[in-house]
This record gives C-alpha cells, sequence and structure tokens, in this order.
C-alpha cells in the first residue's frame, strides 16, 4: 500500500515464436517487484490494447527478435497514442544500434539488447514509467 | 494514475455507462486501498442499491450493494481454471451475457513482484468482450479479503454480470475469497487423488458445481466417481452450508476445456445453481453472510492498523513473545481508547494509512 507496485504488460506483437527472451524479462521484473501481465506470443496491437487498458498498465514491453521493429515499434506507439492511452513502450531484443535513434525519434520510451542485466532491465523500465506526464 | 483527471464521482459515473477505462481506473483505486477506495466503495455502494443502515429500500439492486451473478472459481494449480473461464465465458458472451474475470495470482512474498498469467489462455475471450482483469495478492494481511468484494462491486457497477472471482485453490485466504461467491465452482482434474484425499481437502467442501476438467484422460472416471463417493457421504452428514437454503448436493460437469466439451453444461449448471437459491428463498441468506465477512474484513484492517502504529517502536528486542504481545496490548488498549478509529473520512486521516492515528474527539 505504500510503494504501488508498476504494472507491465509483456507481449510478443506479430509473427515472431521466439518467447524465451520475454520470459527472462518477466521474471527480472517480478524480481525487481512489478506485477507483470504476460500476454505471450502472437500478440497484435489491438490485443496489447485490450489488455493496457483493462488491466491498468504503466509500461508496455514488447519484445522483437524478427527486425519488425521499425514497422511494429512505432505503429505500437502510434496506436496507444490514437487510442488516449499513455503508457510508454519499451522495446528488447535484436535493435541494431544504428536503428536506435529512429525508435526514440518514434517514441519508445526505451530499448534493451542482448546482454542487459537485471538491473538495467528493471531501470529502463522505471525510467519509461516516469516519462509519463 | 497519469492522464487521469477526473474525480472519482466523474469515474463511477463513466464506469456505470460501461466505460472500460473508467472501470480499470476504479479497479485500481480499490485494490490499492485507503481513503479513494473507501470513497468508490461507498459511490459504487450506492448506486448498486445497497441499503444505507437505517433500512432504505434498493432500486435494481438487493440491498447489499450487488446485482449481478457472483460466481467464485477455484481449483488446484494446473487444473486448467484460466483455459476453462475462457471457454465458459466466451459461450456466456454467445448466451447474451456480459461476463467479467477477476483473475488473482500470488504475490512473490520474497520481492512483491508477480507474473499475472491468466491472459496467455484467455485471447478467446477477450476477443469475445469479456473483461478480464489480473490481480496479485500483494502480501499485505487481509488485503486481499478487503479488495476483492470492493472490486467485485466496481465490475457489477460497470454492467458486468456475471462477475467471476478465480483464485488459485491453495491458502486459506484465496479459497475464503472465492467462496463468498453466490455459486462456488471448484475446478479438479483427474489423478489429484483418491477418496480420501477429496475429503480432506476442504477445498471441496465449498462447492457448489464442480467441473472435472481434463475429463478426456483415460481417469476420468475415476476421478468423477471419487467426487461422487465423497458426495454420497456427505448426503449422510450434509453438504456445504446447513442452514442456508443451499445445501443440496452439488452438480458434476465434465469438461475438456481445451476443446470446449462440457462448457455448456457448465454454464446451465451454475445458472441452475443461481435459480434454485432464488427460488428457495436462499440468495439473500448468503449475501448476507458475504456482507458479514465484508464488514469484519474492514473492522480487521482497522484494529490490525491501530494496534501496529500503537506498537510501532516500541517493541522490545526480545522476550517471551505472547508475554511482549500482551505487555504491548495496553498501548494498544490506550490507543483505541484516547484515539477515534475513523468510521468516516470527515473524522480525519484513518488511523494507520499513513502511520499513526488522527487525534480523536473523545
Amino acid at each position: 500500500m505504500n510503494e504501488t507496485p508498476l504494472r507491465v504488460v509483456l507481449a510478443k506483437l506479430g509473427l515472431d515464436g521466439h518467447d524465451r527472451g520475454l520470459k527472462v524479462v518477466a521474471r527480472m521484473l517480478r524480481d525487481g517487484g512489478m506485477e507483470v501481465v504476460y500476454l505471450g506470443l502472437r500478440q497484435t496491437t489491438d490485443t496489447i490494447i485490450d489488455a493496457v487498458e483493462q488491466e491498468d498498465a504503466d509500461v508496455v514491453g514488447i519484445s522483437m527478435l524478427n527486425a519488425g521493429h521499425l514497422t511494429l515499434g512505432p505503429r505500437m506507439v502510434e496506436a496507444l497514442a490514437d487510442a488516449g492511452l499513455d503508457v510508454p513502450v519499451v522495446i528488447g531484443g535484436i535493435v541494431p544500434d544504428e536503428d536506435r535513434p529512429a525508435m526514440a525519434a518514434a517514441g519508445v520510451a526505451g530499448v534493451l539488447g542482448p546482454g542487459a542485466s537485471a538491473d538495467e532491465v528493471v531501470a529502463c523500465v522505471r525510467a519509461a514509467a516516469d516519462t509519463r506526464s | 494514475m497519469p492522464g487521469e483527471t477526473r474525480s472519482i464521482a466523474e469515474l463511477v459515473a463513466a464506469a456505470r455507462g460501461s466505460e472500460r477505462r473508467a472501470t480499470a481506473r476504479l479497479l485500481t483505486l480499490v485494490e490499492r486501498g485507503g481513503p479513494p477506495a473507501d470513497e468508490v466503495a461507498e459511490r459504487a455502494w450506492s448506486a448498486l442499491g445497497g441499503r444505507a443502515s437505517s433500512g432504505a429500500t434498493s432500486d435494481g439492486g438487493d440491498g447489499n450493494g450487488h446485482r449481478a451473478h457472483v460466481i467464485g472459481l477455484t481449483g488446484p494449480p494446473g487444473a486448467g481454471k484460466s483455459t476453462l473461464v475462457a471457454a465458459w465465458t466466451t459461450r456466456l458472451v454467445e448466451r447474451g451475457y456480459r461476463p467479467a474475470v477477476l483473475a488473482v495470482d500470488p504475490s512473490s512474498p520474497l520481492t512483491g513482484g508477480a507474473i499475472l498469467g491468466d491472459r496467455v489462455r484467455m485471447a478467446e475471450a477477450t476477443a469475445a468482450g469479456v473483461f478480464i482483469r489480473s490481480m496479485a495478492t500483494r502480501g499485505h494481511a487481509g488485503g486481499l479479503a478487503l479488495a476483492v468484494p470492493g472490486m467485485v462491486r466496481v465490475l457489477d457497477l460497470a454492467g458486468f454480470d456475471p462477475v467471476i472471482v478465480e483464485t488459485v485453490g491453495v491458502g486459506q485466504v484465496e479459497v475464503d475469497v472465492a467462496s463468498t461467491a453466490d455459486t462456488v465452482l471448484v475446478v479438479v482434474t483427474p489423478g489429484m487423488g483418491d477418496a480420501v484425499q477429496a475429503n480432506k481437502a476442504g477445498l471441496l467442501e465449498v462447492a457448489d458445481v464442480f467441473a472435472v476438467n481434463k475429463s478426456d484422460r483415460p481417469d476420468a472416471a475415476d476421478a468423477r466417481r471419487d467426487l461422487e463417493l465423497m458426495l454420497d457421504l456427505s448426503d449422510l452428514t450434509g453438504h456445504g452450508r446447513a442452514g442456508t437454503g443451499t445445501d443440496t448436493r452439488p452438480s458434476i460437469i465434465s469438461t475438456v476445456a481445451t476443446t470446449g466439451v462440457g462448457v455448456d453444461d457448465l454454464a446451465d449448471a451454475t445458472d441452475a445453481h443461481l435459480t434454485a437459491q432464488v427460488a428457495a428463498g436462499a440468495l439473500a441468506g448468503r449475501r448476507e453472510d458475504r456482507w458479514r465477512a465484508e464488514v469484519r474484513s474492514h473492522l480487521d484492517r482497522l484494529l490490525l492498523d491501530a494496534s501496529r502504529s500503537a506498537i510501532a517502536g516500541s517493541l522490545p528486542a526480545s522476550g517471551a513473545p505472547g508475554a511482549v504481545a500482551r505487555s504491548l496490548s495496553e498501548g494498544v488498549a490506550d490507543r483505541l481508547l484516547g484515539h477515534r478509529i475513523p468510521g468516516d473520512r470527515t473524522a480525519g486521516e484513518p488511523a494507520g494509512h499513513e502511520g499513526g492515528a488522527a487525534e480523536g474527539d473523545r
């Protein structure tokens, strides 16, 4: 009651069957004291928005290992904004360094690559939550 | 709650108009507890036609702050509860109902975090329009018993019916929370033990309806027979809650959640249980029991907060635990006598919400 845990929706967006990374991140965030609403594989922007709305989530984390981040990352940010949801998006997975400026420009609040430590993952999600107006 | 500029009264009005976002925000407020939760609870109570203590009559509600059929669903981990709820609520939507699900999962006792995985199995139900809210137990004493009835009332307020509370059937609080519903559905699976085990488990006593899930397994007939045997014994000694008019033999439905087998029968059985209770005049009694339990939970919380804040800082470093508690209890008594436990928010900050009771008017 003193400090309400952050609520984070975690999903794989689009056609990408590799969810081990997402499961590791779920565990890291849980161990960081957060409540993870885990959606798993093959989600769409619509199903993620349903979950964010009903769960009153603070942050959305999506995992992209299929090089779809340039297309789907901005689309997720846009879809949330269109739905009137002020909820930051963090992308984890394989995002080449040269794509990071484009991600930031599209409004993605944070990018986590391979090798990020548990502390970095938790700090990145917390920082994203703090960007909300 | 960033981006939310509406007052609680405005959120309640929007939720009554079935706005999902407002409903979700109200659920968050109730879950967090404290004065905002009290305000939501009181507004929801009046909106649902709950009687004031003076006994005014209701409209639409039943006088105990309920319209919706509240169904508790519990069972051991891995029984297929979430998958069954998904198939069952999807069928309820097809039948014209507007179901909502409150899915409760445990928080980690070490970190306070939680992984809430029910939605993974419920994609079909979400697509059908079922409102699903995941909830972590958050560990604080009595918190679950306090928050869940309030959250059920918010979902009721938003026009959802039935409201389904799903808990893992491990731990007294989890079973209690599910078992204070209008109808209690217990999900079991083949291979969970013989008839003796079934008798031992307190979980089974609270059931109004059993679902034997995964009943395409070869030993499903055995599981069903074990349950029937247990119920035969209860035929002799009485079922469940004697004197409430609901002490009838629970029905047993065989289901296969992954294929939808038995899901129609399940929807029939929970409806039939509600109808039978209404016909027997038993529903009101059951809801009064629930109301009493809710008052007890609130009282427990007030007393707990008062005693914690009374002993804060005065705990000795050692001593026999019982004796230490007895000597501290004088301080608690002084605290309770010298300070008003606020019954309404206008009397001051509720004792212990931010530590320290407010000065009272005695």
